[in-house]
């Protein structure tokens, strides 16, 4: 059976080194180049990282759980990207926009989206779940790779305000951006391979764009492994486009959090854009309709669970003197969440059709108005039109 | 309280799954979230996880059966959680919602009803099968306001079937829509459900519109099914008003035995029937106007085997009726997958067949020599070693046997993924050597071991069943001269390899015993053709009777 990382006869020599600093017994090397990006980081801040990977793996199983129940239409887990999620979300200024795919779930926790609102997405009774504007996290795209030419246009307008100052003012008290604003596009290693991806790349050199192209190389494209999808690193495309790429290990949290930290840094200086490839390992199934055992290994998933990026943090923590009653704390909450989070979808009432006519215009329109009148009638036209109302 | 797990869609649109194996038995105490069952499903195997924290009351769907998306799995008489806090919400709302208010208080009468209740959610559930309503249309209420837990879970939520019925409208006091189409048209759109009362009625109004002796055949037909009743009438659903064929099937049986049904089937899957040996009118056929289906077909081969595999021991069931008597095996699993991957290929490729006499007797010298080389031991060798080396070696003189058809392009392949058939206790797998091109004699030695070990213990992994390019059945295994296989679905050839036993042999004009064995190969002939497929073969039969030929390799 063919593994995720089985190397093409014909493939050349690639030329980037994986940045790690947290190596997979949590020792903490170091990094001249990328070291100043994290020299602020506090053990605090790895606990409290630590504690929303824990908390998102833990929703993340009781989504599984309750699709398996027939709670939710679908699931897509996120299980062994934490690292690689929550390490960039807390090198991304808030101002910046990101433009997420549909396995985020730990950066939408940590942009402070109501994973309870994401559930109504997978229960099949929202189409959005929550403000884009309000999170700077757009909705989750369920269409492979469509998210990254909207992320490439936004920043080319991000850049166009900047040229004619608009929005200024509102950043400009924000030193860490530097009064300029970014955008951070997340897909996969399976969205790489779309036409989109590579037009956007295209675009974002023309242009200038302030964007970065932040890939979480999770080995396998449903059943297609990487090996399949390219012959070198993704990080070593960008030199094709012109901009920079950085290879990273994606389940070192700090590795993460110091290449886009990294990269932010440049790209808002107006230098980018830049492309990183965490390299990471989807622990779990592509989503719930999918069986990993029928394209890989045992043994391949089995070596890819001991790089569980929560147990290398965990390592790191124990070996700066974090003791039990931090973790255990720490595993109470999560548990607590995720019983939140089953409560939430069980008590969750259904939308209305009449929603639908809610949202097509943001002012009253006359002409939905009369196609919501003829709604009514028609639904009212059944015989058992008296008892189906309730539920609608 | 007791609540019932229904089985949910856990795939995108998937209808029914098969109870691999209950974790948990009757008084079995879980948790929300213990695994409760493992299922399979079109896509995948899964663990279904207990949305109740409680006690296991039933198993309803017992492990093997296979169950409707919405059909109840299991019931769990629920108890407040650990902590003292209340049960969860669904719990609660289970009982209310399919009958009268219950006394929380008498304990005992409520688990009896529930048991009744799950008994008979049990009996409805083969006939859920038909009942798309209830299967398919999702949840009207949520959880919290009190629906049952039957359609509490999504179900469906992918692409799904049409309701067999439509809501009805309210009538309205303007009714001339419905009397303006013709009678004709009546029967068009109702022809298949209407009830068979109106449909007599309208056959013997016709009737005398034809004329004489075929009006009286009708009339007298028609009695015949009215006596027999609706289910006889649905034999010919599509051809009740259809005036000619009722005619000429009246006048044709009128008098007789009852008729035997007429086999309706589309033309593949009467040449597969034939193929297969199969009449077509001992199918049970399942298609709208009657027809047996291709999926009837390959249902009914794979049962057949299944009954004709069974031990003559205490076989005969002697009293009883017919029905009784007959064992009804489920198909599915390898079973169901060996029907269609078969079918598939005898309906898409057409097949010949040759053979060929062999004197193995060197082949069995070599094997023997093998046995006892220092090289070799430890390592288990038979002459199917020997013909795999020989099928590598025909293959690269002969590449065409090598390849996969597809509508526009012969692919050729350039290397030989070699397929083993294996008879597990999973059923018939034929998992492949990868890349057996590249292998020593010893190396392919201990990879056939490495597979037939494997396949035995039933531990064959998928993908090494998946991209074979030429398989070998070794039918001599079973004590088989030779046989005509069905080429795995993807490639081109098969070979058999029969049983090797000591034979009159004809050497230099003298009748010696020598060990014989035959050949047989199947080829898909839309790519080759008679001559390649008897040059392969007499190339393998060639090394066999000199398996020196193998240093040419």
């Amino acid at each position: 059976m063919e593994t995720a990382e089985t190397p093409h006869p014909g493939a050349t020599e690639g030329r980037l080194n994986r940045v790690t600093i947290l190596d997979e017994n949590g020792h903490r090397g170091s990094d001249p180049d990328f070291d100043p990006y994290i020299e602020h980081v506090t053990l605090d801040d790895l606990k409290s990282s630590y504690a929303t990977m824990l908390t998102v793996r833990r929703f993340d199983d009781e989504a599984t759980s309750l699709q398996r129940q027939g709670k939710l239409a679908l699931w897509v887990p996120s299980k062994g990207q934490e690292a690689a999620q929550v390490g960039s979300a807390r090198a991304i200024p808030k101002n910046d926009y990101i433009f997420p795919s549909y396995r985020e779930h730990a950066l939408a926790y940590e942009r402070g989206v109501d994973l309870r609102d994401m559930m109504r997405v997978f229960r099949g009774y929202a189409p959005g779940g929550w403000d884009p504007r309000e999170h700077r996290f757009n909705l989750y795209s369920f269409v492979l790779a469509s998210q990254i030419p909207h992320a490439v246009g936004y920043a080319m307008g991000q850049k166009l305000d900047r040229q004619l100052g608009i929005g200024q003012e509102e950043h400009s008290d924000d030193a860490e951006a530097g009064g300029s604003e970014a955008t951070v596009v997340y897909f996969g290693d399976g969205a790489s391979t779309e036409g989109e991806a590579h037009e956007s790349m295209v675009f974002a050199a023309s242009y200038d764009a302030p964007v970065l192209f932040f890939v979480q190389n999770n080995k396998w494209a449903i059943s297609v492994p990487f090996s399949t999808q390219s012959r070198l690193p993704l990080a070593e495309r960008a030199a094709g486009y012109g901009f920079e790429g950085i290879r990273v290990d994606g389940n070192d949290l700090l590795g993460v959090q110091a290449v886009t930290a990294y990269a932010m840094d440049k790209i808002h200086r107006g230098e980018g854009p830049v492309l990183i490839e965490a390299e990471t390992y989807r622990l779990g199934a592509h989503t719930t309709a999918d069986d990993p055992t029928k394209y890989r290994t045992r043994d391949e998933e089995d070596e890819w669970t001991t790089k569980d990026p929560l147990v290398r943090l965990e390592k790191h923590l124990r070996l700066e003197g974090v003791g039990d009653d931090f973790f255990e704390e720490a595993n109470q909450r999560a548990k607590e969440y995720g019983a939140e989070i089953r409560e939430a979808v069980l008590a969750m009432e259904a939308p209305t059709l009449d929603g639908v006519f809610d949202h097509v215009y943001a002012e009253e329109n006359s002409l939905v108005e009369e196609e919501r009148a003829w709604f009514h009638e028609y639904e009212a036209g059944f015989e058992d039109a008296e008892t189906q109302e309730g539920g609608r | 309280m007791s609540s019932i797990f229904n089985l949910p869609d856990v795939g995108e649109g998937l209808t029914e799954a098969e109870i691999l194996s209950w974790k948990v038995g009757p008084g079995s105490p879980v948790q929300i979230n213990d695994v409760l069952v493992e299922i399979e499903t079109a896509k995948s195997v899964v663990e279904l996880p207990s949305p109740f924290a409680g006690t296991v009351e039933k198993i309803i769907a017992e492990e093997g059966v296979t169950v409707e998306v919405g059909a109840p799995l299991v019931s769990v008489t629920v108890t407040a959680s650990a902590d003292g806090s209340e049960s969860e919400p669904e719990a609660d709302t289970t009982g209310p919602a399919s009958g009268p208010e219950l006394p929380a208080d008498d304990v005992d009468s409520t688990t009896t009803v529930a048991e009744k209740e799950a008994d008979s959610l049990a009996a409805q559930a083969a006939p859920a099968a038909g009942d798309v309503d209830q299967a398919a249309v999702p949840d009207n209420a949520s959880a919290s306001e009190g629906s049952d837990a039957q359609t509490a879970a999504l179900v469906g939520s992918g692409p799904k079937a049409d309701p067999v019925k439509r809501r009805a409208r309210k009538r309205r006091s303007s009714g001339g829509a419905a009397s303006g189409r013709s009678e004709e048209s009546v029967h068009a759109a109702d022809g298949a459900t209407q009830p068979s009362e109106k449909l007599l009625t309208q056959i013997l109004n016709r009737a005398p519109l034809q004329g004489g002796t075929f009006g009286s055949g009708i009339a007298e037909r028609a009695r015949k099914l009215a006596e027999e009743g609706r289910g006889a009438l649905k034999r010919f659903p599509g051809r009740a008003a259809d005036q000619p064929m009722a005619q000429a099937e009246a006048h044709r049986t009128v008098g007789s035995e009852p008729p035997r049904r007429p086999a309706l089937a589309k033309p593949p899957v009467r040449k597969a029937a034939k193929d297969l040996g199969i009449d077509l009118a001992d199918v049970p056929a399942t298609g709208s106007n009657g027809q047996v289906t291709q999926r009837d077909l390959v249902n009914y081969a794979a049962h057949a085997q299944d009954v004709e595999s069974h031990k003559p021991s205490n076989f005969w069931v002697e009293q009883g009726s017919q029905e009784d008597r007959i064992e009804r095996v489920p198909v599915k699993g390898v079973r169901k997958a060996t029907a269609k991957a078969m079918v598939k290929s005898a309906f898409e490729a057409p097949h010949v067949s040759i053979f060929v006499d062999v004197d193995a007797t060197r082949t069995m010298e070599f094997v023997k020599r093998l046995k006892s080389s220092p090289t070799f031991e430890g390592v288990k060798v038979t002459p199917l070693l020997i013909l795999a080396k020989a099928v590598i070696w025909a293959t690269a003189r002969n590449p065409q046997v090598n390849s996969q058809w597809t509508d526009s392009e012969i692919l050729i392949k350039r290397f030989i993924n070699l397929g083993i058939a294996a008879a597990t206790p999973r059923g018939l797998m034929v998992p492949n050597i990868k890349d057996a091109q590249d292998l020593s004699l010893r190396e392919l030695a201990v990879a056939l071991n490495a597979l037939t070990k494997t396949a035995r213990e039933g531990k064959t992994q998928p993908g090494d069943m998946s991209g074979g390019t030429l398989t070998i059945t070794n039918i001599g295994a079973l004590g088989i001269d030779t046989g005509t296989p069905i080429i795995n679905p993807g490639e081109a050839a098969i070979l058999a390899f029969g049983t090797i036993k000591q034979k009159p042999w004809v050497v230099d004009g003298e009748v010696i015993p020598r060990w014989v064995t035959t050949l047989g190969g199947s080829f898909d002939h839309r790519i080759v053709d008679g001559d390649l497929s008897a040059r392969f073969v007499a190339d393998v039969a060639s090394v066999l009777e000199e398996p020196a030929l193998l240093l040419d390799m």
